[in-house]
């Protein structure tokens, strides 16, 4: 079985279906969603119906920390723009939708795999993993053998024997990596709409099953509509600017 | 871990597990079949561990990850891998041959079967690092002769797969490597460098010349950093059949920096299959080891340094590659020359590491016996290498950068392929007449090459009209697998 997941849409309409149609082509089976499907970008409504469409057709779907925030309207742990986009959010879903996103699990168990939006040792304080220390946290948290995961907005894949500390590394688009061995994974998955690693292109990973390779992949979309949105929304001017240059 | 499910006689995934061939500090082999593959298997598992040594697992870890995706004559062809939560293994293709292992035992060679030895272990590393793969353990117990005359590399539980994580890099407290084949950098702790293999590949031509090791057999860490600042013997001194032209190839591999090192294995193969062509430089002449007051500089300007992980170098090195232009001498293809030089200056503007192989045909007629003499009694194969160098004499080019290649052949084309095949050319750069209807059936030289050339062409046309702005070139990707 070939499971993509996508992780931090943050509204991006266009990054969403840009990587969907790249699912398509590459033969995924079905779709996991990691959380933050909301906050930042301008098409929460839309996103929120094309995942739950999804998953009538068998996708599965991880709470995010935009998505806790939009849906309960709480948004005191985030910086300005954070809380200005999800104000708008909030503002902009329907209770349904909001529903919808409340309900979300924190995560979810599949075989020797545990899917997470922030990390596994402590996931409703929404901790990021950035190096080899918070990776370590995770790794040691779970008994299984991968963890997928995203929240950082940035690639990394990390691999860890019992009894050793993590090694990182940072993944090449296209080059199917080998999760094997007598060892735990650690993959965290870049965003889909709003990339932090200094490459604008749209995030996200494909894991065979069968094959036991994980694949991320980075997928071109259409910025210019995606900032355009968010000017005409009156968002933040700094949510558009820094989809271009992927910071 | 415990080999229960390997025994002789018993079955493991379809397998049926035969004599037990070999039992060593890293892994056990046993020979096995199964129903459906008609050529030798075995089958290989990390050897039996009262503790947990981790460097054994973890090098299995490592050639599962790489073995899978290596393919071609130059390595033993993959079946089916067992992962770790049974029982590991990789059964792989038997490569019927001689070990390099049983070559030492006649060591010193001749110069001639050392450099055809040495060019067919340097066309296997082509093929390895062309699949971004390094094997940082090349040394004679590690190559297989194949019957049919390939060098096929094994064990790849050292390796490096620049594209995937390295699952070694935790492991790295201690260099990894075979002691006295190590290159310097690996001592330091860098597993990312493609010219490593060329070194260790430079210490097994200097063994298999002189029946010496260059740096010996290094008992301890310490000592294994002697060839940061200690120069071998010179072979030539060891062994004076050696000509300096084995010299020089095998003390630029040797070379402690690896930037003074071939760029690339094709390099490397470059000059060996074409000895005589390899450019001379004082190394090609040198009869004693560098002197004490220099070896104490250096080691004391090694203080201090250390390596550790680094970003890999592509194993492609892109900006060496080894471009061949066929030239056409005869009087009508004159309004090309120009053109054709002006594109290998294109070339060299932009990729300062580039080897130029200027290649002309002598078309042999098949009813000619004695085709080396003109009517006038003159030397025709010289006279076409004077002029061949003639036409490369503008680019100004040092030795070292450009060559210059008669072959005597009948079929023009078939000549200009093979050339490009056994060199590991990574581009063609060719001339050819304004097209016709006529050629464009008959076919000619330049799109025969076109065709079946194993790498890029660029077909170089004169300007069609006078006075017209023209970019006369055409460029085919002709790479069957460009990414």
């Amino acid at each position: 079985m070939r499971i993509a997941f996508l992780s931090d849409i943050h509204g991006n309409r266009e990054a969403l279906d840009a990587c969907l149609a790249h699912t398509e082509r590459r033969k995924a089976d079905r779709l996991v969603f990691l959380g933050d499907l909301v906050g930042y970008g301008a098409d929460p409504v839309y996103v929120v119906d094309r995942v739950r469409e999804a998953m009538e057709k068998g996708a599965l779907c991880i709470l995010g920390n935009h998505d806790e925030a939009a849906a309960r309207g709480v948004t005191t742990a985030m910086n300005d723009y954070a809380r200005a986009a999800l104000d708008w959010t909030f503002n902009t879903l329907d209770a349904d939708a909001r529903r919808f996103l409340q309900e979300l699990p924190m995560r979810i168990e599949e075989d020797d795999r545990l899917y997470v939006h922030s990390e596994a040792s402590a996931p409703l304080a929404w901790a990021y993993v950035t190096d080899v220390a918070t990776a370590e946290r995770s790794m040691r948290a779970t008994s299984h053998r991968i963890t997928f995961c995203g929240h950082v907005h940035k690639p990394q894949l990390y691999h860890m024997q019992p009894q050793r500390p993590p090694i990182l590394f940072v993944p090449q688009a296209r080059t199917p990596i080998p999760l094997i061995g007598n060892r735990k994974w650690l993959a965290v998955q870049g965003a889909v709409g709003q990339p932090r690693d200094q490459n604008p292109l749209a995030a996200y990973t494909i894991y065979d099953t069968d094959t036991n390779e994980l694949s991320f992949h980075r997928v071109p979309y259409d910025i210019e509509a995606a900032a355009q949105k968010i000017h005409a929304a009156s968002l933040p001017q700094i949510l558009a600017a820094r989809l271009f240059i992927g910071r | 871990m415990t080999h229960q499910l390997l025994q002789t006689g018993s079955t493991l995934d379809g397998f049926k597990i035969g004599e037990k061939i070999h039992s060593g500090g890293m892994a056990t082999l046993w020979r096995v079949t199964k129903p459906g593959i008609d050529v030798p298997i075995v089958m290989k598992a990390p050897a039996i561990l009262d503790g947990d040594d981790a460097t054994i697992i973890v090098g299995f870890e490592m050639e599962m990850m790489i073995l899978p995706r290596l393919s071609g004559v130059h390595v033993p062809k993959f079946y089916a891998v067992g992962d770790f939560a049974r029982q590991p293994y990789l059964v792989m293709e038997y490569i019927q041959g001689k070990s390099l292992f049983s070559f030492i035992d006649r060591a010193p060679l001749p110069p001639e079967e050392v450099i055809s030895l040495g060019a067919k272990v340097a066309t296997a590393l082509v093929d390895l690092h062309r699949q971004n793969v390094l094997h940082l353990d090349i040394k004679p117990s590690n190559i297989m002769l194949r019957e049919s005359g390939e060098a096929a590399l094994i064990d790849f539980g050292l390796s490096r797969h620049l594209l995937l994580p390295d699952l070694l890099e935790e492991e790295f407290r201690v260099p990894m490597g075979t002691g006295p084949y190590i290159a310097p950098e690996q001592i330091m702790k860098n597993r990312s460098d493609p010219r490593s293999d060329i070194y260790s590949l430079g210490v097994l031509l200097y063994y298999l010349a002189t029946n010496v090791r260059p740096f010996g057999v290094p008992q301890a860490q310490s000592s294994l950093k002697t060839r940061l600042w200690r120069d071998p013997v010179p072979p030539r001194k060891l062994n004076p059949q050696i000509p300096p032209a084995l010299q020089e190839i095998i003390l630029r591999c040797l070379e402690v920096d690896p930037d003074q090192r071939y760029a690339t294995p094709a390099q490397l193969a470059f000059d060996l299959a074409n000895p005589s062509q390899a450019p001379l430089t004082e190394r090609a002449t040198r009869m004693e080891r560098n002197s004490y007051f220099d070896a104490w500089r250096r080691w004391f300007a090694s203080l201090g340094a250390e390596g550790g992980p680094q970003q890999p170098r592509s194993a492609q090195n892109n900006l060496a590659p080894i471009i061949m232009v066929a030239v056409d001498l005869s009087d009508d293809m004159e309004p090309l020359w120009d053109e054709l030089r002006t594109n290998v200056k294109r070339i060299l503007a932009t990729m300062p590491g580039v080897r130029i192989a200027c290649v002309n045909v002598l078309k042999l007629n098949r009813l000619t016996i004695n085709y080396t003499l003109d009517e006038s009694g003159r030397n025709v194969h010289v006279q076409r290498l004077v002029e061949l160098k003639e036409w490369g004499r503008p680019l100004g080019l040092s030795q070292e950068r450009i060559t210059f290649h008669v072959i005597e052949h009948m079929d023009p084309a078939v000549a200009l392929i093979d050339y490009a095949k056994m060199n590991h050319v990574d581009q063609v750069l060719i001339g050819a007449r304004t097209t016709t209807t006529l050629r464009r059936l008959l076919g000619s030289t330049a799109s025969q090459v076109v065709a079946e050339a194993p790498c890029t062409v660029t077909v170089v046309r004169a300007p069609v009209t006078s006075g017209a702005v023209i970019l006369a070139a055409d460029t085919e990707e002709a790479r069957a697998d460009s990414p």
